[in-house]
């Protein structure tokens, strides 16, 4: 809900004017609340997504088709767990606690981009994740590297660094199959199939109904809308269809002269809101398995815990020894 | 969920170095038990592309920093030295090369 704190008027017009003047907002800096709140919001669920989108690929590390593929792939999936890490720790200056945005996805409370309730059929999905999903993440990270708050957008600009390299190997793995047996071909073009139309959703609902979006803009946190940044994806992508000989699932696809944009069919957002809402075909087991893996890494924390107090105690002690023996030498 | 164990796990700012000769500079900050662990985490999350050829962790509770509030008084002391740079001065005319 908008206005629930009365913010000072005197100090909201500084925010205002430093945002409209293109200064970057730091952790210590005075904000509206509900821009804190926006932007915790925002951050937690980009860094859910990022780990959440760990599990889709993790489950072809171990049948990746190659040696070298799937040292790719552990390094993309590792590259995730990273970045995770840098939102999360972004997400830390606005005044949260990790632990706490961890729990409430472990709780089913949090959101995270619905593409990752999507499943991994075929090998052709690591290279369609990897070129469309990554290439719309960084198609919308890009804009957010010039967010307004400061941690967040030097997040941003690490994390496009690297997402270059995740695009590019997804791509490879599709132009692969596409010139190899007809089997492959048709593995990459039912990959694509699967994959188009969730990742064109990625960017979120039609600005009509985007409800957070005018005050993101507002504040500079977004700097470009959903439907923008959509478009941009789709004329970047359908060049790249083309290349490597496959076709986007849409038979209304077609090329605007006058504006040089590619337009599709309509998207079905039916399916947008049902998997947001929980019922896509993978909701529970990506949970279940983010809370599998919190509770057998449960033993590996409390171990470093204990190894770590050890240590102080046993410093302690020495320095403790130490200076008794300064004393008695005296 | 128990957890309390890494809940007290403290906030270490990470520098890092990228070459030889460059200063060290911050690049984000990592939760660890202790400084070593906070060096391998430091090393994972921001140095997996040789990004660093060395690597400081300090707890990030040790950092005393101005605030947003002080920018002004704490700063403007260095606004009307302007005889602090080499432009304030006139060379005489005819000297081509100071």
């Amino acid at each position: 809900m908008t206005g629930t704190v009365a913010e000072d008027p005197a100090r909201l017009a500084e925010f205002e004017a430093r945002i409209a003047a293109d200064q970057s907002i730091e952790p210590k800096d005075w904000m509206p609340e509900r821009y804190r709140s926006q932007l915790v919001r925002m951050m937690s669920q980009h860094a859910h997504s990022e780990v959440v989108g760990m599990l889709p690929e993790g489950n072809w590390i171990t049948r990746a088709p190659s040696l070298r593929r799937k040292m790719i792939l552990l390094a993309k999936v590792q590259d995730e767990g990273g970045h995770g890490l840098y939102i999360y720790c972004g997400t830390e200056t606005l005044g949260v606690d990790r632990h706490d945005l961890v729990q409430q996805l472990l709780d089913g409370k949090a959101k995270y981009s619905s593409i990752f309730n999507y499943p991994t059929l075929s090998w052709a999905d690591i290279g369609a994740i990897g070129w469309l999903v990554d290439g719309a993440a960084i198609v919308n990270q890009t804009m957010l590297a010039k967010a307004s708050y400061g941690p967040y957008a030097r997040a941003m600009v690490r994390i496009c660094k690297e997402e270059n390299f995740h695009k590019r190997q997804g791509y490879e793995i599709m132009a692969t199959l596409s010139r190899g047996t007809p089997a492959q071909k048709a593995m990459a073009q039912e990959s694509l199939n699967r994959w188009w139309w969730p990742s064109l959703m990625m960017f979120g609902p039609h600005d009509k109904d985007s409800s957070n979006s005018d005050e993101l803009m507002k504040w500079g946190v977004k700097r470009k809308s959903n439907d923008e940044l959509r478009q941009r994806f789709i004329n970047l992508t359908i060049a790249q269809v083309k290349a490597i000989d496959l076709t986007v699932p849409d038979p209304d696809l077609r090329y605007d002269e006058a504006s040089g944009d590619w337009i599709t069919g309509p998207i079905d957002w039916d399916e947008f809101w049902r998997v947001v809402k929980g019922n896509g075909p993978c909701n529970g087991e990506r949970i279940a398995a983010r809370r599998k893996a919190h509770a057998e890494g449960e033993w590996v924390r409390e171990a470093a815990t204990a190894f770590a107090e050890k240590q102080q105690r046993d410093n302690r002690a020495t320095t403790d020894t130490q200076q008794t023996a300064g004393a008695t030498d005296e | 969920m128990s957890d309390a164990g890494e809940r007290s796990w403290p906030l270490w700012e990470v520098f890092g170095q990228e070459g030889d000769g460059e200063a060290h500079q911050h690049m984000g900050s990592v939760h660890a038990c202790d400084a070593e662990q906070a060096l391998q985490f430091a090393r994972d999350v921001y140095a997996r592309r040789n990004e660093a050829i060395s690597l400081w962790v300090v707890p990030s509770a040790a950092i005393t920093a101005s605030t947003p509030e002080d920018m002004g008084p704490f700063f403007d002391p260095a606004n009307d030295k302007a005889y602090r740079h080499p432009q304030f001065y006139k060379v005489p005319k005819g000297v081509k090369v100071f």
